[in-house]
């Protein structure tokens, strides 16, 4: 048995991969599995977007092939699952997203926030838009004296770990009530007089937000764009205020990577250095099995394909992420990518060759 | 004596050995024994929280899954059990008297060529899948809500603390509102069949008494029919308490308990539907749902055990009404 070559690589049977996980992600691989299947019809591969959590747990139960999720796995989640390994397969924004139609501010006005400002917001301690720490950050802008309803996801998702994660990076007190999970305990539900409005998914938050006058929502940059809802420029590490778009997000990429750990890709990139970054970037994973014969479920055809995919993922597949508003991994995470995956084995057989 | 049907039967009970009865009698002892295994299944997954949390469940109202410092999860299931209760009430406050309405309307006073469009219709209502009037919920209803019913009644009744607080639409009310459409067929449904029932000389005695059609109706139907409508009551309150799709995306999704109906709230199923995706290795939180599954399955079995009773009772009152 001899482990195949990555370029002239074809299945040797009929398979069918099962990965399921995130819903960030899915749009993209949804993508890949489709032109992935035109290349090589004997692979087929299918992906449901449960979430992140479930996605941990699905592999971790060996109940699926592969799964994905937005947030790295917690030290306890990865020693529940020896052998487990995980890579970044792409990378996207989180956006502040706002609806002040009503109060004549269109969504093409972009709005400045600071990460202490957002998580008053969510603290419940600001509670209307004509707070004066929110007209000192827009003083262009006539903000109403209106309610803010501070919408947020009421499902786990990698999208609330991405947004805490740089509340509490950011903001000690954020760190020390809230922290940072894929569900956390929203202070603004329960303060007097706030707001505080769970939806659920992506769909259900960036509904909520456009349904509802004076709304504030965080959500994957694609739905606000799609909902054609108002996108918030926050400010950086560096003290600018950026916008979300596939640049910014790349710059965050690029400048808060340095070189990654192949044995453990672990990448945070919220409140990234650099002038231009956008700070609240995630890149999202794919969770597998090192030895894939760890999961008696998988055999070597299915594995000899899982592995080809995952490495045609983070090379030819990379060309459709901008379409679907993620962004390209940077060189250096695609290299230790290709580290990782040349690690991956079947019975200890290396499952990819570079040569 | 055998009668000759009798004969026939004994001659097809031979022909066709008792196949199909071993068949049948197999599978109507394995439903029970399937309802079983999932209340076993259901216990066993609620163990953890339940010696994890005890009696405390109940009555907690802290909803903490993943603590900042760390440590274990805190959970309490009284604002699920809290919002459950109140959007179902709500829901039957409206739907009761829309559904006796519909009933009576369809039993006694619609013209002839009325009545079986009208019936079409309103049973049309329960083949809409909970998730398209969720749809409509977010779409229609809650600005509907948040622009006009709202403000008016903040406006009019703000100093009651049930309309008091910000109101965007997301809430127990239009929550409350929504699952009142989604039980009323079945409420009318179940009320139509208990109210046609009523014999003819109950109506016909009170008329021959001088009684106006709504007296007749009043004095002679609906006691009459009593029994019933309160069975048709508790299987629609049945229906509202599990429903769980329409309400998670109308009702705002936040675990407090708050005596104002405009503000969000959390029911039991819509925790459960929010939240299991991401209890992977936190084992006292995934308990913690079962037990709330368990919780809803309680509720539910003893709504379902007083509406059968209370129609089993209707039927033994009908069979004397008509040996009379």
């Amino acid at each position: 048995m001899t482990s195949s070559s990555i370029a002239g690589w074809q299945p040797t049977a009929s398979v069918t991969i099962v990965g399921a996980g995130a819903t960030f992600p899915q749009p993209l691989i949804q993508k890949w599995t489709v032109t992935y299947n035109q290349l090589y019809p004997q692979v087929t591969i299918s992906y449901s977007g449960i979430g992140s959590g479930g996605g941990i747990q699905q592999i971790t139960a060996k109940v699926v092939d592969f799964g994905a999720s937005d947030a790295p796995l917690s030290n306890t989640q990865w020693a529940a699952a020896p052998g487990l390994v995980f890579f970044p397969e792409t990378l996207g924004g989180v956006a502040v997203t706002y609806n002040l139609a009503a109060y004549g501010i269109p969504s093409t006005t972009v709005l400045h926030f600071t990460s202490s400002v957002i998580a008053q917001i969510y603290m419940g301690t600001i509670l209307k838009w004509n707070d004066p720490q929110l007209v000192a950050l827009n003083p262009n802008v006539t903000l109403p004296d209106a309610h803010i309803t501070a919408v947020h996801r009421s499902d786990g998702s990698g999208t609330t770990f991405a947004f805490t994660n740089f509340l509490s990076v950011t903001d000690p007190n954020w760190a020390a009530q809230v922290g940072y999970a894929t569900s956390v305990t929203w202070p603004v539900d329960t303060a007097p007089g706030a707001a505080g409005v769970g939806g659920k998914g992506n769909p259900g938050v960036a509904g909520a937000v456009a349904n509802t006058n004076g709304a504030i929502g965080y959500v994957d940059l694609i739905y606000a764009l799609s909902n054609n809802l108002g996108v918030g420029a926050v400010e950086n590490a560096a003290g600018n205020f950026v916008q979300p778009n596939l640049q910014t997000i790349l710059y965050a990429a690029q400048n808060a990577t340095g070189t990654p750990n192949p044995k453990d890709l672990r990448l945070h990139i919220v409140n990234a250095a650099g002038p231009q970054s956008y700070p609240i970037s995630t890149y999202t994973y794919i969770l597998t099995y090192q030895d894939m014969s760890n999961d008696p479920n998988i055999s070597l055809p299915m594995a000899q394909a899982m592995a080809h995919f995952f490495w045609w993922a983070v090379h030819d597949g990379q060309q459709y992420a901008p379409g679907l508003y993620y962004v390209p991994l940077p060189a250096n995470v695609v290299s230790a990518d290709e580290q990782l995956l040349l690690t991956l084995n079947y019975q200890g057989t290396p499952l990819l060759s570079s040569s | 004596m055998q009668t000759q049907l009798e004969k026939n039967r004994a001659r097809q009970r031979a022909r066709h050995p008792d196949f199909l009865r071993t068949a049948l009698i197999v599978l109507v002892f394995a439903l029970p024994i399937i309802g079983i295994l999932y209340l076993y299944s259901l216990i066993n997954g609620s163990l953890d929280s339940i010696q994890a949390f005890g009696f405390g469940f109940l009555v907690s109202s802290k909803w903490i899954p993943n603590p900042p410092n760390g440590g274990p999860p805190i959970l309490g299931a009284l604002p699920a059990i809290y919002g459950s209760v109140v959007t179902t009430t709500i829901a039957l406050l409206f739907a009761i008297p829309i559904s006796l309405g519909i009933a009576l309307f369809q039993s006694d006073l619609a013209p002839r060529k009325l009545r079986l469009p009208s019936i079409f219709l309103v049973e049309l209502l329960a083949a809409v899948p909970s998730v398209v009037y969720g749809l409509w919920g977010i779409l229609f209803l809650v600005p509907f809500m948040s622009n006009s019913v709202d403000p008016w009644l903040l406006g009019s009744l703000g100093f009651l603390p049930i309309f008091s607080g910000y109101a965007n639409g997301l809430g127990m009310l239009t929550a409350g509102v929504i699952l009142a459409i989604m039980i009323i067929p079945y409420g009318s449904a179940v009320m139509r069949e208990v109210v046609t029932a009523v014999p003819r000389a109950q109506r016909e005695a009170c008329i021959a008494l001088g009684g106006t059609r709504w007296e007749t109706m009043r004095m002679a139907v609906i006691p009459y029919a009593s029994t019933g409508i309160i069975a048709a009551v508790v299987l629609a309150m049945g229906r509202a308490i599990g429903e769980t799709m329409a309400v998670t995306m109308v009702i705002g999704n936040v675990a407090r308990i708050t005596p104002s109906l405009f503000l969000p709230a959390e029911t039991i199923p819509s925790v459960i539907a929010n939240e299991f995706t991401e209890v992977a290795g936190n084992g006292i939180y995934l308990a913690a749902l079962f037990e709330l599954g368990l919780i809803l399955f309680a509720v539910a079995f003893i709504m379902n055990l007083i509406g059968r009773l209370l129609i089993t009772r209707l039927a033994f009152h009908g069979k004397v009404a008509s040996d009379a």
